[in-house]
């Protein structure tokens, strides 16, 4: 049966396969999990889960699979966790009653579980219908029913399912958060070496080769010693439409303002749209023609755009320069800039689900489109990495 | 299938039955274990738990970030081979003299099961665990130069750290058993104070965990405070004979909690004119 637990995990996009089947199979024969479904969990959990993001994703899988608890069910009001909030203590239950708890089967439970979770308006202690503490319905919080459905977390000793619900790994999910050091975690794989500069590093093996020509005689050989030779162009749409997301952009920023491992850095603001000019400061002073900027900065340079993408459609088709520039539109600037950065990026911090049908979809066509979530920005760190071996 | 002796941490670490499930797991399947989890929860003493629960030795390897994985099976002292031949001291033409084993190396070749600790795994080049993967699949390696094989006569109980500095390969990944050690809960917390404070008062200790737990609860610290801060932190206090604390502006000894500077103006910052800002 864990075999279909298995595919539960991939249906969540938790990466686990025959290996894993393997192990888990390995440890159920050794007799690790005590033969018991909390044991069960922690081996499970130990084998299969291999980084603390997908936490979150196996206990959702765990707790569906092994007890049928739908995700939709789990819809609770804040208003009832409250209800919950300070538990009675349980009443002991009479021999019939836990017979007749006993009794009812687990779809019976959730039928009207979801039922009364439509219905409920208060608070109920001591009763025996409704969603509650210390009494003898089968909902509510640190109960005994077998096949009773707990609502609310840290229940007394918790069982495998109630650890699963309560879901505390939420917050390592790798497709919703991103803190800064999240940020740098993944903006660290965008790197690459060089020699150069002084030669202040020994050599070894040359330094044997040429002494072995030299007849024994000790040649010394230097070398200049490994350098990080990144540069990346970090461009962010600011005000309008993108302030919702300022925190967001605002520690991807500091993230890469504190990468290291970058040569060079330069940032710059531009507002919905670049034109001819973007500009070094938040408040769009200090401009920097792009023109310029194209001269100034090779095609070895990684271009990072930061944007929502969400514009009137004109501010992308239109123009908005002076002079000999006023005829250019905004998209063929993002053109231009696209043709002369082959490893080029944008990051959306707009969910992907609104990305249909405006200018979103224009400058998709322009520029490879990435999620500002840690899996986009890993995925865009490869795409930017990648452009590197296509230009080779 | 042999028995094996089951990990139920020591008296002075205490675990829960997730971590003593994990590592039973990697004791059975002889796999390494990945920890991760918050700076000072107990990763690197978790190798010396299970060193004592076993008995044997443990062999630590800290890594750098200029450790290559090389190191750890073994390094070739070409230098002073290179410096003998020149100045004529020793038998040279002996390459065995000039092999010095590595962590790993050593847990190979011990006579006994030991415990290897690999510390801080992210610290190093991204490449790094791919290069390990064989040997500690394995359990073996060459040394090219003498053409030696080392083999583990008793596979090591292989222990792996990470802070999540870097994201580790999926394929090293796979092959751990994964542990990630939750931030203790009030319970647990007391026990942990409690075995390393057996005699301190047991108001200053609820005081103290309330306190501690407010300030882990401020959403603007860059780096909250951890159990072993919480530890420090009671041992000053009980130096310096406080026998009751309570979240104010002077906090005594604030500095055993918060390591940061600006950690110590947000936390001014917080509790100025009584606002206080939770998560």
């Amino acid at each position: 049966m864990f075999i279909d637990f298995l595919y539960a995990l991939r249906k969540r996009k938790v990466p686990v396969g025959a290996q894993e089947a393997v192990a888990v199979a390995h440890a159920l024969v050794l007799g690790l999990h005590d033969s018991s479904l909390d044991g069960f969990y922690n081996v499970a959990r130990a084998l299969m889960v291999h980084s603390e993001a997908h936490l979150d994703d196996f206990d959702v899988a765990f707790a569906e699979h092994f007890r049928g608890v739908y995700a939709d069910a789990k819809q609770i009001t804040d208003e009832m966790l409250e209800w919950l909030r300070d538990p009675k203590p349980r009443r002991e239950l009479t021999p019939e009653e836990r017979a007749m708890i006993e009794a009812m089967d687990l779809e019976e439970v959730q039928k009207l579980f979801e039922q009364r979770l439509r219905e409920q308006r208060e608070r109920h202690d001591g009763g025996s219908k409704w969603i509650g503490t210390g009494g003898t319905s089968p909902f509510g919080r640190g109960g005994y029913h077998p096949s009773g459905i707990n609502v609310g977390g840290s229940a007394g000793s918790r069982s495998a399912i109630q650890s699963a619900d309560a879901r505390k790994y939420r917050p390592y999910r790798s497709d919703v958060v991103l803190d800064v050091r999240q940020i740098e975690v993944a903006l660290r794989k965008l790197r690459g070496f060089v020699r150069e500069g002084g030669e202040r590093e020994l050599d070894i093996d040359a330094t044997i080769d040429e002494t072995a020509r030299n007849a024994g005689e000790l040649e010394v050989v230097t070398r200049p010693p490994h350098r990080p030779n990144v540069r990346v162009v970090l461009m962010m749409d600011v005000g309008g439409s993108m302030d919702p997301y300022v925190q967001l952009v605002s520690q991807l920023f500091s993230a890469a303002k504190r990468a290291t491992h970058w040569k060079e850095l330069r940032t710059y603001y531009f507002h919905n749209c670049v034109y001819g000019r973007v500009y070094r400061t938040e408040g769009f002073q200090d401009p920097v023609s792009v023109r310029q900027l194209l001269r100034e900065c090779g095609s070895h340079y990684k271009l990072v755009m930061v944007g929502d993408a969400l514009m009137a459609p004109y501010e992308l088709l239109g123009s908005s320069g002076y002079g000999e520039e006023a005829q250019i539109a905004g998209i063929t600037w993002l053109g231009t800039m696209r043709d002369h950065f082959p490893r080029s990026v944008w990051l959306n911090p707009e969910s992907p689900r609104d990305w249909r049908g405006n200018t979103v979809e224009a400058i998709a066509s322009v520029f490879p489109m990435f999620a500002l979530t840690l899996d986009g920005l890993s995925e865009a760190v490869r795409e930017l990495t990648r452009g590197a071996a296509r230009l080779k | 299938m042999e028995d094996f002796r089951r990990f139920r941490g020591t008296e002075r670490y205490l675990t829960n039955d997730a971590l003593e499930s994990a590592v039973n797991c990697a004791l059975a399947l002889e796999r390494p274990l990945l920890v991760k989890g918050e700076p000072g929860t107990g990763k690197t003493l978790l190798a010396e738990a299970i060193r004592d629960s076993l008995g044997a030795e443990l062999i630590r390897w800290h890594v750098k970030s200029t450790t290559r994985a090389q190191d750890g099976l073994y390094v070739y002292d070409t230098v002073q081979r290179l410096y003998d031949s020149r100045f004529g001291d020793g038998d040279v033409k002996d390459i065995r003299r000039y092999i010095r084993l590595g962590p790993l190396g050593r847990a190979f070749s011990a006579t006994m099961r030991t415990v290897l600790l690999i510390d801080e795994v992210d610290k190093a080049d991204i490449e790094f665990p791919n290069d390990l993967l064989h040997e500690l699949d394995r359990m073996r390696f060459n040394v090219l130069e003498t053409g030696d094989e080392i083999v583990a006569r008793e596979r090591p109980v292989v222990v792996i750290t990470s802070n999540n500095e870097k994201e580790l390969p999926d394929a090293f990944l796979r092959r751990c058993v994964f542990h990630f050690i939750d931030f203790p809960d009030t319970e647990l917390m007391k026990r942990i104070v409690s075995v390393h404070h057996p005699n301190v008062a047991e108001a200053l200790v609820d005081q103290a965990l309330s306190v501690f737990s407010e300030i882990r609860a401020m959403t603007r610290l860059r780096k909250r405070p951890s159990t072993s801060e919480l530890i420090d932190w009671i041992a000053v206090l009980r130096k310096s004979g406080a026998t009751s604390v309570r979240l104010e502006r002077e906090l005594p000894f604030l500095g055993a909690l918060l390591k940061k500077e600006q950690d110590l103006v947000a936390y001014a910052d917080q509790l100025a004119g009584g606002r206080r800002f939770r998560s």
